[in-house]
């Protein structure tokens, strides 16, 4: 494989594969904060 | 017997008639260790890294050491912790313990930006294939970009143990990669206002709304372990130590280990590290040409991952219609919390009522993922290719 192939296989899915991967994790964030949503805290959960 | 005391006074001073006879590389080495000494004491700059580096470069470079020979102590450190890349893990078990995601998960979105801040890796990789270095030595001199030094380590030293690059090369990397990581804040602000304009500089945003639960930052490094075990399973052991440490912390359970990552074993590990890295700059190994390339390479990695963050922002900025500002993509990197702080001194410079920390502190934590991230995906690639 000639170096100008191979920097541009790096180029191209290195870092596409970094912003898709990262996306699907934010993706998964949401997920997780809409799974998991922060219960407000009522007196009542206090005692 | 006086040829047997002439002998033994001819011993002690043959370090000395070495140093005179072929010890010029090893007297530039051991100037450059009591540089390195000044930096760290005197200007404060990384000194954890930067003092047991410069010790291990003193040790390697007196003349007729042997503590990077076979049995030597810098060589045991060397094969027990960085041969089998044990150090830099350990290391980022510690960072995953001190890291807080809570500011990411309530901004999610601002993770792209640590995507965009790992730009320098791959225009830094074809700059180093254009001129003239193999591909595993470009490789490892485009982790340079990922603005984190167990990564770099990691990366160039599973090179170093293929006999792909000469392991002289490990230590000018890591050296390379720590300077400029403690060069963050000399190096970013001019190019901050190089790429935004002051209209752009003044934006203010406002407090990250979202509350974060602690089920979901207990979920969060298991989910970032289990995408990257499937997407990028050469780089699993990177990621999944950070996600370990975190995940050990905010699981709240077990407060004596993540805080044993935090400290004893963080600590211990880059004592090492420093040390053993420092023994791989012995002088005649580390004097040439391909160590100054290395060192202009990284800096060309870091400016490009600080512009890539930028130019993310400004995209963003044009089509969030002025609402979001530019500067915090150049907190996209993994240099952390710096790059954060970084980006809210220079934001409160330009609008003293600017609150620019957390939105930066998430992207900021989106870029030690990201960078991570990025190493993972370039390891899987090359496996894919049948490079590694």
């Amino acid at each position: 494989m000639s170096d100008f192939t191979f920097g541009m296989t790096m180029l191209v899915v290195g870092m596409g594969g970094t912003l898709g991967t990262l996306f699907l994790i934010t993706l998964c964030i949401r997920a997780l904060v809409a799974f998991f949503p922060e219960r407000p805290v009522f007196k009542e959960d206090k005692k | 017997m006086i040829d047997a005391m002439l002998s033994g006074l001819e011993a002690l001073f043959e370090g000395a008639r070495f140093l005179f006879e072929h010890g010029g590389p090893n007297i530039v080495m051991l100037a450059l260790a009591c540089a390195m000494f000044w930096i760290a004491i005197a200007k404060g700059v990384e000194p954890l890294l930067l003092l047991p580096i410069a010790f291990g470069c003193l040790l390697v470079n007196l003349p007729l050491s042997e503590v990077m020979a076979p049995g030597g102590v810098l060589k045991c450190l060397y094969d027990f912790g960085i041969g089998n890349e044990l150090f830099p893990l350990l290391i980022f078990v510690g960072i995953g313990s001190m890291t807080d995601f809570t500011p990411l998960l309530a901004n999610p979105r601002l993770l792209l930006f640590g995507a965009a801040g790992q730009l320098g890796i791959f225009v830094t990789l074809l700059l180093a294939l254009a001129l003239g270095f193999s591909k595993e030595e470009a490789v490892s001199e485009a982790a340079i970009g990922a603005c984190d030094g167990p990564t770099v380590i990691y990366v160039s030293n599973m090179f170093a143990g293929m006999h792909k690059i000469p392991t002289a090369m490990v230590g000018a990397l890591a050296v390379a990669a720590y300077s400029y990581m403690a060069l963050v804040p000399v190096i970013q602000p001019p190019i901050m206002r190089l790429l935004t304009t002051r209209k752009e500089r003044e934006v203010k945003m406002p407090s990250p709304k979202g509350k974060v639960s602690k089920a979901a930052l207990i979920a969060f490094p298991i989910v970032v372990t289990v995408i990257t075990g499937i997407v990028a399973p050469k780089g699993l052991a990177l990621m999944g130590m950070i996600m370990l440490g975190n995940f050990m912390k905010v699981s709240g359970v077990v407060p004596r280990l993540a805080n044993a990552a935090e400290n004893e074993i963080a600590n211990i590990a880059t004592l090492f590290l420093g040390l053993a890295i420092g023994g791989t700059m012995a002088g005649p190994q580390f004097l040439k040409y391909e160590t100054l390339i290395v060192f202009g390479l990284g800096l060309v990695a870091i400016v490009i991952d600080t512009a890539g963050g930028i130019l993310l922002g400004k995209i963003w900025y044009l089509l969030s219609g002025g609402k979001v500002n530019p500067l915090i993509g150049a907190a996209g990197i993994s240099a952390y919390p710096m790059a954060a702080r970084l980006v809210q001194s220079e934001g409160q410079r330009w609008n003293k009522q600017n609150f620019l920390l957390m939105h930066a502190m998430a992207a900021n934590t989106g870029g030690q993922i990201g960078s991570v991230m990025a190493a993972a995906i370039m390891l899987s690639i090359l496996k894919g290719l049948g490079i590694i």
